[in-house]
């Protein structure tokens, strides 16, 4: 087995689901300079649904394909859902507030959802019932299963989609321009708070399915799943550049490759000190690299392009 | 209803206050269907305060009578839909944004594809140079290119009211020569404006009519002319 391979592999299948959730981060930031702290917790929210109504309809008998489908419309109603409300209560009474109660609102939220998740929950995890029959592919010296392909599949046609929503529709450019100039976009008659709700409810859709994958991935959902996640992909997004779409995409990819890798090769790396479990540090050390070398990120813009 | 034209714009006791600072203190203005009229004073007077309060951006008391209705309630993209269109001070591109998708996002309210694509046509003919530019971004542009897109973003919509701020701020003389020129063009073809300078005379030379502010106040209003003429504009604003 060619091991650099499949750790590349893995990493691109981890970074995939990844910048899926970095992508919200970068969205929200973009249109409202609020690092929504929260985006975390919607993604575990995604995933605690999908997996309980892929359990029930199972159990109930309902053939796979569709109790799948209806996983996926579940998380992304709940998770849009919330995501649209805590903009609605939570920042936008903040709009024109100090940037510093935004923010600490936003970790205010994520530990409310949180909780309450534990509350509706239980402390257990939740597995992902075994609904799809693994197989296992080999390909120059490496493997990926069906669940991998699938996985990376719909995260692939999800962004796409974005990117096509984004660059090519209507809202796309109204929040474009929202987020260049906010004023501006309303004298040229865009309702800027329900661009924002979009946003929201985009982001959310995003965390929605991401939410799902991840939990097909790693076979589980946990009430506090959302929190370690989001801090990954909020660094994958400042990686890229925060604000910049093709930057989440980037920056969650590379943050994927970089600790697939590294958790392949941080026991040789320490003589044998730190375990492969070693592998969350590596988001936090380059966030901190990035923010002291390269603030705005790989593809960020300078501050002074920005209106 | 008095007078030839109808009145488009009737503002009475417009105030706007930063926190304890009064900007503008009780204006009243009009401006007819078809007029050009100018609000000259000096820098501070009040001039962007009392156009974005027109525009929505600024919150604001008194009353705003627009095309028979009262719109002083209404957020800024509503008011934007009436057509009141504010081409702000500093011009306010989408400087990520192409020249092409800036004109889209002033045509955002519309739906008339063929009315949207002749609009298009009528202002690369008015500034060719901005159908040269149109797949740049705007942050790419001169300042001068970027008044003549803000110019153009407006008129995409179509606008029954425009609003300019300071066209001529920041610029060349020659590119002051042809934003006038096409400002006198718009004017010509029926627009109504309202038109703030603080490039008084170039302002009133386009104008019919003109008010002068000062301290958020309008102390003097007359017909262009009168107001060229005027010993005491003369002194303070024209520099004569
Ligand atoms: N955002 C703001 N916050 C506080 N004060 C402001 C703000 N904008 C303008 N002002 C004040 O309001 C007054 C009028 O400003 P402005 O309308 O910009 O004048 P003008 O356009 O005629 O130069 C000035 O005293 C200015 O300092
Ligand atoms: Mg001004």
């Amino acid at each position: 087995m060619d091991v650099l391979l499949q750790q590349i592999l893995n990493g691109l299948i981890l970074g995939s689901l990844y910048a899926m959730v970095a992508l919200g981060y970068t969205m929200v930031y973009g249109i409202l300079e609020l690092i929504n702290f929260a985006h975390g917790e919607i993604v575990m929210l995604g995933a605690m649904v999908a997996v309980s109504v892929l359990a029930l309809l199972t159990a109930l008998g309902v053939p796979v394909p569709l109790a799948l489908l209806a996983a996926l419309t579940a998380a992304v109603a709940v998770c849009v859902a919330t995501g649209v409300l805590v903009e609605r209560v939570a920042y936008r009474p903040l709009r024109n507030a100090p940037r510093l109660a935004p923010l600490i609102t936003a970790i205010g939220v994520s530990i409310v959802l949180q909780n309450l998740a534990m509350i509706f929950w239980g402390r257990q995890y939740l597995s992902f019932p075994p609904v799809l029959d693994i197989q296992i592919y080999e390909f120059a010296g490496a493997t990926i299963t069906n669940v991998q392909i699938l996985i990376v599949a719909v995260a692939a046609v999800t962004m796409g989609g974005l990117l096509l929503l984004v660059q090519r529709t209507r809202l796309g450019r109204a929040m474009r321009a929202t987020a260049q100039n906010r004023e501006v976009a309303g004298l040229m008659g865009v309702d800027v708070n329900r661009v924002i709700a979009a946003t929201f409810a985009v982001g959310s859709a995003l965390a929605a399915v991401a939410g799902l994958l991840i939990a097909a991935y790693y076979g589980i959902a946990h009430y506090n799943m959302g929190f370690i996640l989001g801090l990954k992909a909020f660094s994958a997004a400042v990686l890229g550049g925060i604000g910049n779409i093709p930057g989440a995409l980037l920056g969650g990819l590379l943050l994927g490759v970089i600790e697939s890798l590294g958790a392949g090769y941080i026991g040789d790396l320490t003589g044998g000190f730190l375990g492969s479990h070693y592998q969350d540090i590596f988001a936090f050390f380059i966030l901190i690299l990035v923010l002291i070398f390269r603030p705005s990120g790989l593809l960020g813009e300078r501050v002074a392009d920005r209106a | 209803m008095s007078g030839p034209t109808e009145l488009l714009l009737e503002v009475r006791g417009l105030a706007v206050h930063y926190g304890g600072i009064r900007a503008v203190k009780g204006l009243d203005l009009e401006v007819r269907e078809g007029e050009v009229v100018c609000l000259i004073g000096a820098n501070g007077a009040g001039k962007t305060t009392t156009l974005r309060a027109l525009a929505g951006l600024a919150p604001s008391t008194g009353s705003i009578r627009y095309a028979g209705s009262e719109i002083a309630a209404l957020p800024v993209h509503r008011r934007a839909r009436l057509g009141i269109a504010l081409v702000p001070e500093g011009r306010g591109i989408f400087p990520r944004l192409t020249v092409a998708e800036n004109l889209d996002m002033g045509a955002y309210t519309r739906n008339d594809r063929v009315g949207i694509s002749e609009d298009l046509e009528r202002v690369y003919g008015l500034f060719p140079r901005l159908k040269e530019r149109q797949a740049q971004t705007g942050g790419t542009l001169s300042g001068g290119e970027q008044q003549m897109l803000a110019i153009a973003r407006a008129l995409m919509g179509r606008p029954r009211l425009l609003l300019l701020d300071e066209p001529s701020m920041g610029l060349a003389p020659l590119a002051v020569e042809k934003i006038f020129e096409t400002i006198r063009l718009i004017a010509a073809q029926g627009m109504t404006l309202l038109l703030v300078e603080q490039n008084a005379r170039l302002a009133l030379a386009a104008s019919r009519r003109g008010y002068v502010l000062e301290g958020g106040r309008i102390v003097h209003q007359d017909q262009a002319p009168a107001l060229l003429a005027s010993p005491r504009v003369r002194a303070a604003y024209l520099g004569a």
